[in-house]
């Protein structure tokens, strides 16, 4: 019973790690610059519900006051901390993809394509034939 | 060059899973996360803010006074945050005038 | 996703509701103290209901409704808010971002004053999220010829 306790017990960060694992696959595998890109927000992502999955707990309800629960004994609300640094992870992930995006743009218009090969031999013959 | 990549996916991933194993049940009450008082005796910071967050400031919704009032430097440094990826979007991509034609 | 778009039910769908997802948007920000809610996603929700417009529309109609550079003089604006509070309360006697000095201004108790404090908090957040989505969105399609 105690293999059973403990998968019932970890099996959400497995799933959580599955993300993970999937995030990198496609940041180190993929050749297109974009498919690059969308492995990075997976990997945000997975990280934000490992958070928030790892924060909660049986008996307790969301962290907004009710009048019939008495604020003393607080084992009946759940911690409002991982909640609250999560809400700006949210939004750094947002401005990091942004920029990003940008950047592909500008590639694009310089050197014509998104393929990473293609890319890495023209900026090779740049930095040849600037010297 | 391949295989080394997929030995190295492989490698994380086992090395993430043994890591997982030493975390607290999801959901245990006695979970450090949520104890009253932190392995180094020091009250929890997330039992103060439930305790204190009604008769501080008036609001039943604790996550936003913590996120606008206990830690208001961190949503300060966040929208900075933003707002500089704002202004980097607009000076990667203008149309650039050329130097030779200026109307004068 | 400049042309507008020739299916008459996108274009009619969207026409009828995005003035309806800002009224719920700005629902949210008000009521970040008593639900969950609050700046950032009341934000989110409000440049939602522009970019609607943006992609069903075309650009040319768009730039009727919210022009191309209100953008960016929107999330300077709410920064400009935030910071600015901060400030008053360093003018009245307080450290920064201590919103019981807010009391000697506004006619109410130091306790409500805090939540007043907060309110403005995240109307500025709220202003400078949406301002910010919608110049990176913008900025984004720059050169895109029609």
């Amino acid at each position: 019973m105690k293999t059973l306790d403990f998968m019932l017990g970890h099996y959400a960060y497995w799933f959580t790690l599955a993300l993970l694992a999937i995030g990198l696959y496609g940041m180190m595998m993929k050749k297109n610059l974009v498919k690059k890109l969308i492995g990075m927000t997976i990997f945000q992502v997975s990280v934000i519900i490992f958070y928030i999955a790892g924060s909660s707990k049986w008996g307790g309800t969301v962290p907004v006051m009710d009048k019939a629960i008495d604020v003393a004994d607080s084992t009946k609300y759940i911690n409002p901390l991982p909640h609250t640094l999560m809400l700006t992870a949210i939004v750094v992930g947002v401005a990091t993809t942004g920029v990003a995006f940008a950047l592909v743009i500008s590639i694009y218009k310089r050197y014509k394509t998104l393929d990473e090969t293609v890319l890495l031999e023209g900026m090779k013959k740049d930095s040849d034939s600037d010297e | 060059m391949k295989f080394v990549n997929y030995l190295i996916l492989i490698v994380f991933g086992c090395l993430m899973i043994y890591a997982s194993m030493g975390l607290p049940s999801r959901g245990d009450t006695d979970a450090i996360l949520n104890r009253d008082i932190s392995p180094v005796n020091s009250p929890n910071a997330g039992v103060h803010y439930i305790k204190n967050a009604y008769k501080d400031a008036h609001t039943p919704n604790m996550v936003t006074v913590t996120l606008a009032d206990y830690r208001g430097y961190d949503t300060m440094g966040e929208t900075t945050v933003i707002f500089t990826a704002g202004i980097i979007c607009f000076l990667l991509l203008r149309k650039k005038r050329n130097i030779n034609d200026k109307k004068e | 996703m400049t042309r507008k778009s020739d299916n008459p039910i996108v274009s009619l769908v969207s026409r009828i509701i995005s003035p309806f997802i800002m009224l719920f948007a700005l629902y949210v920000i008000f009521h970040g103290h008593y639900s969950p809610g609050g700046g950032f996603q009341g934000g989110t929700m409000l440049a939602a209901a522009v970019l609607l417009i943006r992609l069903s529309a075309g650009n040319e109609i768009a730039q009727l409704q919210f022009k191309k550079d209100l953008g960016t003089i929107l999330g300077s604006i709410g920064v400009l808010v935030y910071f600015g509070t901060g400030f008053l309360v360093m003018l009245l006697g307080g450290k920064f971002l201590d919103y019981k000095y807010l009391a000697k201004i506004l006619p109410v108790s130091e306790v409500m004053a805090r939540s007043w404090g907060i309110l403005f908090v995240e109307i500025g957040v709220g202003i400078a999220v949406m301002g910010l989505l919608v110049a990176i969105y913008d900025d984004l399609l720059e050169g895109d010829p029609l």
